[in-house]
Order: structure tokens, then C-alpha cells, then sequence
């Protein structure tokens, strides 16, 4: 199970295209064996302080192996799973 | 389409940054963004952490402070030093960091378009948070550092400071730049975010240090133009204005005595009381007599004497002081003398200026003298020595303290220091102390040379010194060529001319 929380400033179209595209990661590259959460920063500026995000969408890998980031709106899905050290299909 | 007027006026907010505010005529304009922009080393994190911690000091008013370079752990130490205790103020919610700093995971990877929101939202929190009404983000160039695309930074950093502006903030941020003349920034920040810029120089002149504030365009508010001195000190940044601190000062009427009955009356009366006299003369003349006798003028009730000694220590001026019948030592236990010995090479002009200022707030004297200007005048750079005078001049005719420098002259006869040169039109009244060589004997002449808003004694009168101090006695009729340096009996210049 991989363990992603996906941070998000606002429900802009960035903010939906990067979910959408974290979605399509999940079910086409990790078979639907992931756990999200989305946290948007407007909502809860404290966890994007905790966590120190900069910038928007950032997601965090939290498990297996060391968390990992990567940012942006993910839309090159080869280069998402590099970024957080996974291979289709889980761990690397 | 919308259409906004501005105010003819904009509203200024007092930084609290000593000096600073008199030099920008009120502080920085409210709830807008300045760039301080400098070198490495120009002391911009100063400068930001002072602006908040005097906002939290003089105003009680919140801050939050965005580092992307420092960690908050290396600020809180290095600030201690100014006497800033940002942990109490992060306690009690007055002050608050963003870090933004580097994390040893390194630079986050980047899959497709981003925007600097994260960030946007933790100030936005932490602004309200401590309800602050300042907030600086040190440095940008970080920011342009970590990201290629600096078209989109610069949206970004317009995104924030306008969100920061409608919470009625007021934005300082520092970029750093490469040269101390150029380009003001490397990244154009300063043309789309900035609407004011500030820059800190700290450039070698002479062979010495030097830092000055320029107030490169503060749209739409007026300031004073040109390089500003500062330094800074054990409480942060102080800037020296170098000019008059207002010029609505009268000048006063009031005599006070020069300690000397024969120049009082020399002088029509006295000094006047926010007079500057500069006192010349070669070595030996009598020019530490004169500032002895000054300052014993003011052992009086309501008058208090502050000597600044660049030369003599004080234990060789009180001896001379005795030796002429003063008492220093009991009128320094009444509280009536003050003597500062400095060692002129120690510190640099602007450091001498707030020290020589901060001694003068607390020891209220209503005369100083300077023994000698000549001794300063040898460690600074002409430039520094001359809006050092002109600094401390203004702010003791302000407080109305009759002040009295010295000035030696490089050679025995005549002469003319450049300390003279330099400084003779910023002093009220000049008093020449010189050696006159008539056969066989050397005598000596004073004369009141300048004396603004008063008739004053003209001739060149004979003196003597002894173990009461100094006489002055009847005018040389018969020598002339005194102050030119080549004294000549009149009886010889009549010869030459029938010959």
C-alpha cells in the first residue's frame, strides 16, 4: 500500500488536474493499492507550515521506503513515480 | 472600468529604524513593498530584523518574517546580539517565521505547473496569526535560485505582496546583488513587485569601510535623495541623516560665558548658547587651556560640561586643570563634568557619532567640547569627516549646547588645517590662537576671527599663559603679517616700502 498526501491551494483547475492525474497514477501504475489524502492549504495552513510546502500541488510519499516529494500539477506520471522512488506496481 | 485616485499624501509608517525615518521623511509608505536591495554583507537581514523587532518595541505591532536562506535557529542567535529576543516574541505571538529555508531532502522535483500557493497560505496564517502589520521575505534571490522560470516567480511574489498589501501590511523583502553600483537586482523584481527600493552599500573608500542607504524611488512620496551613512551597532542599524534635524531651529540670544572674562568680552558678552566655535592653533598655543577654561565656565548650578579627549588622557587633563586652579575631580563627583576619553582609530566616523550622541542624550550637557576635531580628522576620510560635523553639529544646535572643537595647525607659525578648510563655514564663531615671532621672543596672539550675529572684538591681542591660566592683554600694534604666518615689526615694512 502506498501511503501519498497530495497538497492542493484552492479548488482551481491545477488543483483538480493534478488530483485527477494522482487518480490515474493510482489505478493505472499502483493498481489501486494506494491510501490519499488531499489537503488544501487554505483550509489547514498549519499542516502546510508542519509539513514546510512552498509550492502548490506538492504531494508527499509517505510509505514504503523514505518519504519522498514531488510538485506540480503531475501530469507526466513516468516522472511522478521516478520523483517519489516507485515503480509501477509498487516498490521499487 | 475601474478607476482608483491616490491620495495626494501617502501615509508613511515609522520604521523605527533610528535615522531611517527622518532620511525617508516618515518611514516607508504604508502597506506597500519596498525592496532593500545590496550587496553580501550589506547587512540586509539586519535591516529586516530590525524593521520587525522595532515594529514589535515602539509599536506593538506583529511580525512575520519569511527566510529563505537562514534558518530561523541562525537568526534568532545572530539577532540576540542587537539585544532581540525573537524566541519571547514567537511565544507571545508577535513574531513569527516562515521557514523556507534549505532542508537537507534538497529541492523538490518538479511534474508539470506549480504555483507558489503553499507558500501564499503559511503567511497568510502566520499574518494573522501575530496580527502583524510587517513581514519581510529575505532573500528572493533563493527563490530565483531554485526556479528557472522566473516569469512565473515574479507573478507569484506580485500574488503575495498584493494579498499582503489588502491585509494592510507593510512588505519588505531583500534581494542580493552582485555589484554595489549596477543593476539593482539581477531578476527585475524590482520593476514589477517593488514599489519602492532602498539600497545598502558597503563599499571600501580610502581603504576603509564604509556603509551608506540610498532611497532609490519611493513612488509617489517624497524622501531625501542621494548616499546616507550608516552603521551598524549593538542595537541594529542606525542611519545618520546628514542634514539639520530641523529647520525651523531659532537661533538663540543667550550669552554664556567662555570661561575666560577677557574673550567674554572679546565676544561682545559670551558665546551665544547653541553657538560652535572652532578654536585654532598650533601646538602649544593654549588651545586645551581654552577648552579647560570653557568647560570650568560651566561648573555652575543648571550647567553641566562633557569633554570629548581624543589626546590627552584624563588623568594628564586633570592635572593641567589643577595646575591652572580647576577643580575637575570635585565637579566631576557633582556631576557637573564629563570627560569621554576616546581613542579616535578605534571605531569608524559613523560608530564615534551614535556613541558621542548617546552620551550626550544621557548626560544632557548644556556645553561639549572636542579636543581636538584635528585628531578625527586624521582618522577619517575627508568625505566621512566633514557629515561627521555636519551631523553632530546640527544636533547640538538643536539642543541648543554651546559646543567648542579645536583644531591644530600644522605648523608652528600661521597656518591653516584642513580641518579649518573643511568646516570653518559650519562653525558659528573661529578663534585663532597663533605664535607671533618678534626679535627675541616668541609671543602669542588670539583673535576672534568670526563671530556670527555679533559685533566681536577685531584685533589680534597679545596673551600670556601661567600658573592662573590664560591673560589676555592689549592688541599688537607693532607686528604685523601674524596670521600669514610671517609676523613682521611695522617699523621693518615701513623701511622696505621708503627704500
Amino acid at each position: 500500500m502506498v501511503h501519498l498526501t497530495l497538497f492542493i491551494a484552492g479548488d482551481t483547475f491545477r488543483s483538480q488536474r493534478a488530483i485527477a492525474n494522482l487518480r490515474r497514477l493510482g489505478d493505472e501504475r499502483l493498481d489501486g493499492r494506494y491510501e490519499l489524502e488531499i489537503v488544501d492549504v487554505r483550509d489547514d495552513p498549519q499542516a502546510a507550515e508542519t509539513e514546510r510546502i512552498l509550492t502548490t500541488p506538492t504531494l508527499i510519499k509517505r510509505s514504503p521506503g523514505a518519504p519522498r516529494r514531488v510538485t506540480g500539477d503531475l501530469i507526466d506520471l513516468d516522472q511522478v513515480l521516478m520523483a517519489l522512488s516507485l515503480t509501477s506496481g509498487g516498490e521499487r | 472600468m475601474q478607476e482608483r485616485t491616490r491620495a495626494g499624501a501617502i501615509d508613511k509608517v515609522a520604521t523605527g529604524i533610528p535615522g531611517f525615518d527622518f532620511v525617508a521623511e516618515g518611514g516607508l509608505p504604508e502597506s506597500r513593498a519596498t525592496l532593500v536591495a545590496g550587496t553580501a554583507g550589506s547587512a540586509k537581514t539586519v535591516f529586516v530584523s530590525h524593521f520587525l523587532a522595532a515594529g514589535i518595541q515602539n509599536f506593538n505591532e506583529g511580525g512575520v518574517f519569511v527566510t529563505f536562506e537562514d534558518s530561523p535557529a541562525d537568526i534568532r542567535t545572530n539577532m540576540r546580539a542587537f539585544g532581540w529576543d525573537i524566541d519571547r516574541w514567537e511565544r507571545e505571538n508577535k513574531w513569527a517565521f516562515v521557514d523556507v529555508s534549505p532542508d537537507s531532502s534538497g529541492p523538490t522535483p518538479i511534474v508539470g505547473e506549480f504555483d507558489l500557493g503553499g507558500l501564499l497560505s503559511r503567511i497568510e496564517h502566520a499574518v494573522r496569526r501575530t496580527n502583524a502589520r510587517r513581514v519581510t521575505l529575505d532573500s528572493l534571490n533563493a527563490l530565483f535560485v531554485q526556479f528557472a522560470d522566473r516569469a512565473l516567480i515574479r507573478s507569484e511574489l506580485f500574488r503575495i505582496t498584493t494579498t499582503l498589501k489588502k491585509m494592510g501590511a507593510t512588505v519588505v523583502f531583500t534581494a542580493e546583488r552582485t555589484e554595489d553600483y549596477g543593476a539593482i537586482t539581477q531578476f527585475g523584481i524590482e520593476e514589477f513587485v517593488a514599489d519602492n527600493v532602498v539600497i545598502l552599500r558597503n563599499i571600501l573608500l580610502d581603504e576603509r569601510r564604509r556603509r551608506t542607504l540610498e532611497i532609490l524611488k519611493f513612488r509617489g512620496a517624497t524622501h531625501e535623495r542621494g548616499e546616507v551613512p550608516f552603521t551598524v551597532m549593538e542595537r541594529g542599524i542606525i542611519v545618520i541623516p546628514l542634514t539639520a534635524q530641523q529647520l525651523t531651529q531659532e537661533s538663540s540670544s543667550v550669552r554664556v560665558t567662555s570661561g575666560n572674562a577677557e574673550l567674554d568680552q572679546m565676544c561682545r558678552g559670551g558665546f551665544f548658547r547653541d553657538s560652535i566655535v572652532l578654536v585654532s592653533g598650533a601646538t602649544g598655543t593654549g588651545k586645551t587651556l581654552l577648552t579647560t577654561q570653557f568647560l570650568s565656565g560651566g561648573f555652575r548650578p543648571k550647567e553641566r560640561g562633557l569633554l570629548f579627549a581624543f589626546e590627552e588622557s584624563r588623568d594628564q587633563l586633570f592635572r593641567n586643570a589643577a595646575a591652572w586652579g580647576m577643580d575637575f575631580e570635585k565637579a566631576e563627583r557633582q556631576g557637573r563634568l564629563r570627560v569621554a576619553n576616546q581613542y579616535p582609530h578605534a571605531m569608524p566616523m559613523e560608530d564615534h557619532l551614535v556613541r558621542m550622541r548617546d552620551l550626550i542624550d544621557e548626560f544632557q550637557p548644556t556645553r561639549i567640547a572636542v579636543d581636538s576635531l584635528s585628531a578625527l580628522e586624521r582618522v577619517f576620510t575627508l568625505r566621512s569627516f566633514r557629515e561627521f560635523v555636519i551631523s553632530l553639529t546640527s544636533s547640538l544646535k538643536q539642543k541648543q549646547i554651546t559646543t567648542l572643537f579645536t583644531s591644530t595647525t600644522p605648523s608652528l607659525l600661521g597656518g591653516n588645517s584642513i580641518t579649518e578648510k573643511h568646516i570653518s563655514t559650519l562653525t558659528d564663531s573661529i578663534i585663532l590662537l597663533r605664535y607671533v615671532e618678534t626679535p627675541g621672543r616668541m609671543r602669542r596672539s588670539i583673535n576672534v576671527l568670526k563671530m556670527r550675529g555679533s559685533p566681536h572684538d577685531t584685533e589680534l591681542r597679545e596673551y600670556r599663559i601661567d600658573g592662573d591660566g590664560m591673560h589676555i592683554e592689549s592688541p599688537f600694534t607693532d607686528v604685523v603679517g601674524i596670521l600669514s604666518g610671517s609676523p613682521r615689526s611695522v617699523a621693518a615694512v615701513g623701511d622696505n616700502e621708503a627704500s
